[in-house]
């Protein structure tokens, strides 16, 4: 078959990748620089509804999921600040959902048409008591398509909200690319309740999910709720079993982390240094890379695309390098501090930056001149 | 009457609240009705009125404080059944903080009924004042009694659209009310008046219900009967993939560009600097290339600069940030102004720049054409994009004259 070309953007292929991969309704408030998925949804998605603000927005989410649907949405800071309390609420009630979150520069409305990558901390520490959401970061255009996918797959599989991170500059450029060469999604299978035996609705099931029933049912009574609560989803204010519920909506995001570690690692013989970057960086740590290699430098690479929870295989893969150059398009290096804390050990340093795009020259200078801006 | 949708056993709310008295009236209405108990499905909120769920056998929903209206129109729309009967509990404190919620779903009419347990101050709290208090009704907090007049939600939800809208007084049978509600079409509303046993009675000592809502001006009546059904809202999707349509791009000619090349463009508003460069990075993926192109300007985008990157290569374009362009394509005024930090980080290259402005102080070499007169200012980052082509050959002068031929209808010379 010839070369088909088409000229577009990220935003095209998430929203197309969405669909394909089961998602069926699409719920938005306008914000920059989100809006291309916006527009995308509402020439695309099954069901597409404008809501009147980011914590209607959702509301109406969890109100679709709650029916048995499959919701996504696209925000930027301001309007995930809002979502919060509702976050918790979908994830408290296991209802599955994708937030797509375009990161642009903060703090507080901040530059609206500018990049960053700061929002990570608020996104990881989403739930109140520390408990784990799935983080899941794009770094180029086959991410768009396959991680958009996968974040359906996941927030379906273990019932609960994930976010899709990324940044303005990834979701409005355009570039070329071939649509025939992208990988084929598969829809996501979805089990429900089916037995006749009494229903309880958060009675953990295969790797600690409960199975799946909405209340369009008419053959069990089904209960959603928000509060601490029992396998039946009566409120219970700290029974033994309400606070093991709780603690198991944390336990199935942890402990099925294999299921959905998805990273990206280029390792060169002899490399002492390991680069690791995400999301818009990764792509002027990829060129960094070639760039080094091409003067004869060794260097390894390290893309993780399943930011949190951490899976343990990337300290391994860390633990091989004496020097680990972490670059990420925030004023204080939020990944680096999530990996080793304030008190990074010796050899680990970043390459920061604030209202500009890192560059290459900046990672392959920190690569070549290690130590001299420990940070 | 038998219980049908609570359970035998006890409710959960103090002696003498009226609570009680719209659970009791709800089933009793549903029984009225004759709906199915699993087509039934009550979303609460946070209050003392939301600690009912246990005590209900129907799908309950419960979720945050003042949100219980918008969880249920997910509910509704995804539904989209008017055979399910969705039912709101909330109160005067969930209406407080939410009252967007209500506007917005009697606005758009969503099949449900939403139930206002109005006891006119926060039960659960310690009796804080809400929107809701009427002016001298006393509370823990107000002992002098409230300075302001109390909303009617009733003339607001019946301004905003809803489909039925009353008031009732939350004592004795409440059960025909409650069912003329349930079985209309479309968002109904009823805001039942109470008085909180704990904090209203013991603040306001000897005040009769009545009496309070009388004082208050709220009327006791049917405010709207229109009687629309809800809006219908799950259908098969119409849409077809993304990647059809006209938007393929066919490689056409070839381009023997050996590296990477940066261009930016910096014009004005409303002069098709967008366009143009979409222009300029297609027709270079229709010369075999490969191409990048990202925009810059205000977020009013129809005054002041606008401004893009492209970046052209015949190898994969990783990086997409903007150093030092190769090639500056400058147009207006704004675009100067806007250009300035690449004009002084340019140490070759070319600068392209209107016959109309002011030659740039720069190290890169600088090339004056009348790009503005040349098909009119709308067309000049366009012609500046295909004079870049005449002068520097990156691809086929005629894999973007053929894109847009229409627009110029002239040759640059």
């Amino acid at each position: 078959m010839a070369q088909r070309i088409i000229f577009t953007d990220s935003s095209r292929l998430m929203v197309e990748a969405a669909v394909q991969a089961g998602a069926d309704v699409f719920i938005g408030y306008p914000i920059t620089p989100a809006n291309l998925l916006y527009y995308y949804s509402s020439q695309r998605f099954p069901v597409f509804m404008a809501a009147p603000d980011e914590i209607t927005t959702l509301q109406l989410m969890s109100g679709y999921a709650a029916t048995g649907k499959v919701p996504v949405t696209a925000t930027s800071f301001p309007g995930y600040a809002l979502m919060i309390e509702s976050i918790n609420m979908a994830y408290m009630m296991e209802l599955p959902m994708v937030i797509i979150l375009v990161q642009r520069l903060g703090p507080a409305t901040g530059t609206a048409t500018m990049g960053a990558q700061g929002d990570l901390n608020v996104v990881t520490g989403t739930i109140s008591g520390g408990m784990a959401i799935p983080v899941i970061s794009v770094s180029d255009p086959a991410d768009a398509w396959e991680l958009t996918a996968k974040a359906v797959e996941v927030a379906v599989k273990l019932r609960t909200p994930v976010v899709l991170l990324t940044s303005k500059e990834e979701v409005m450029t355009q570039f070329g690319l071939d649509p025939d060469e992208l990988a084929p999604i598969q829809k996501v299978e979805r089990k429900v309740y089916e037995s006749d035996e009494p229903f309880f609705p958060y009675k953990a099931g295969e790797n600690k999910v409960p199975l799946f029933l909405g209340v369009d049912t008419s053959r069990h009574q089904v209960r959603f709720t928000a509060s601490t609560h029992d396998t039946r989803g009566i409120i219970q204010n700290s029974g033994a079993e309400a606070l093991g519920n709780s603690i198991r909506l944390h336990e199935k995001i942890t402990e099925n982390l294999d299921s959905y570690t998805c990273y990206s690692y280029d390792m060169q013989e002899g490399a002492k240094a390991l680069i690791v970057s995400y999301g818009i960086t990764a792509q002027a740590a990829r060129e960094a890379v070639a760039q080094l290699r091409n003067d004869g430098e060794s260097v390894a690479l390290l893309i993780p695309q399943t930011l949190y929870p951490i899976p343990n295989l990337y300290f391994d893969i860390m633990s091989r390098y004496p020097r680990v150059v972490i670059a990420e398009e925030n004023l204080t290096g939020q990944y680096r501090h999530l990996l080793f804390g304030v008190n990074a050990p010796a050899g680990v340093t970043g390459v920061n930056a604030f209202g500009k795009m890192i560059t290459p020259a900046q990672i392959k200078s920190e690569v070549l001149d290690h130590g001299k801006s420990i940070s | 009457m038998e219980r049908v949708y609570l359970k035998e056993e006890g409710l959960p709310f103090c002696k003498g609240c009226g609570h009680t008295t719209i659970s009791e009236n709800t089933d009793k209405a549903l029984q009225k009705l004759g709906i199915p108990l699993l087509d039934v499905i009550l979303v609460t909120d946070i209050g003392c009125h939301g600690i009912i769920d246990k005590s209900f056998k129907m799908h309950t929903v419960h979720g945050l404080h003042g949100r219980s209206v918008a969880l249920a129109t997910g509910i509704s729309a995804g539904l989209s059944n008017p055979d399910k009967k969705v039912i709101v509990f909330i109160g005067d404190g969930g209406v407080t903080i939410g009252i967007q919620h209500l506007i917005n779903a009697a606005h758009r009419n969503f099949n449900m009924t939403v139930v206002i347990h109005n006891n006119m101050l926060y039960g659960m709290t310690g009796g804080q004042p809400s929107e809701f208090t009427p002016q001298g009704f006393k509370t823990p907090t107000l002992p002098d009694g409230a300075g302001e007049k109390a909303s009617d939600i009733c003339a607001i939800i019946s301004a905003a659209g809803a489909s039925y809208v009353s008031r009732v007084i939350g004592i004795g049978d409440l059960s025909d009310h409650l069912a003329e509600a349930f079985a209309k079409p479309g968002f109904s509303l009823v805001e039942v008046m109470e008085i909180c046993p704990s904090y209203g009675v013991k603040s306001n000592p000897g005040m009769k219900l009545s009496k309070v809502v009388q004082e208050a001006g709220l009327e006791i009546r049917v405010y709207a009967d229109r009687n629309i059904p809800g809006p219908e809202l799950l259908s098969e999707s119409k849409f077809k993939s993304l990647f059809t349509g006209k938007i393929d791009i066919p490689v056409t000619h070839v381009s023997s560009l050996k590296s990477t090349v940066r261009i930016q463009v910096a014009g004005s508003a409303g002069e098709g600097v967008q366009s143009a460069a979409e222009y300029f990075a297609a027709a270079a993926i229709a010369s075999g290339l490969n191409a990048t192109k990202k925009g810059s300007y205000p977020v009013t985008v129809g005054i002041g600069f606008s401004a893009s990157d492209v970046i052209i290569s015949p190898d994969p374009i990783l990086y997409t940030g903007s150093p030092v362009p190769d090639y500056l394509i400058i147009t207006s005024d704004d675009g100067l102004a806007y250009a300035k930090g690449a004009l002084a980080a340019m140490k070759e290259g070319t600068v392209y720049i209107d016959s109309s402005l002011p030659v740039p102080e720069t190290k890169a070499s600088v090339v004056t054409y009348a790009f503005r007169e040349f098909a009119g200012s709308r067309n000049a980052a366009l012609v500046g994009f295909l004079y870049l082509l005449k002068e520097a050959a990156l691809y086929p002068y005629e894999a973007l004259e053929s894109r847009v031929a229409g627009r110029i209808g002239k040759t640059i010379g």
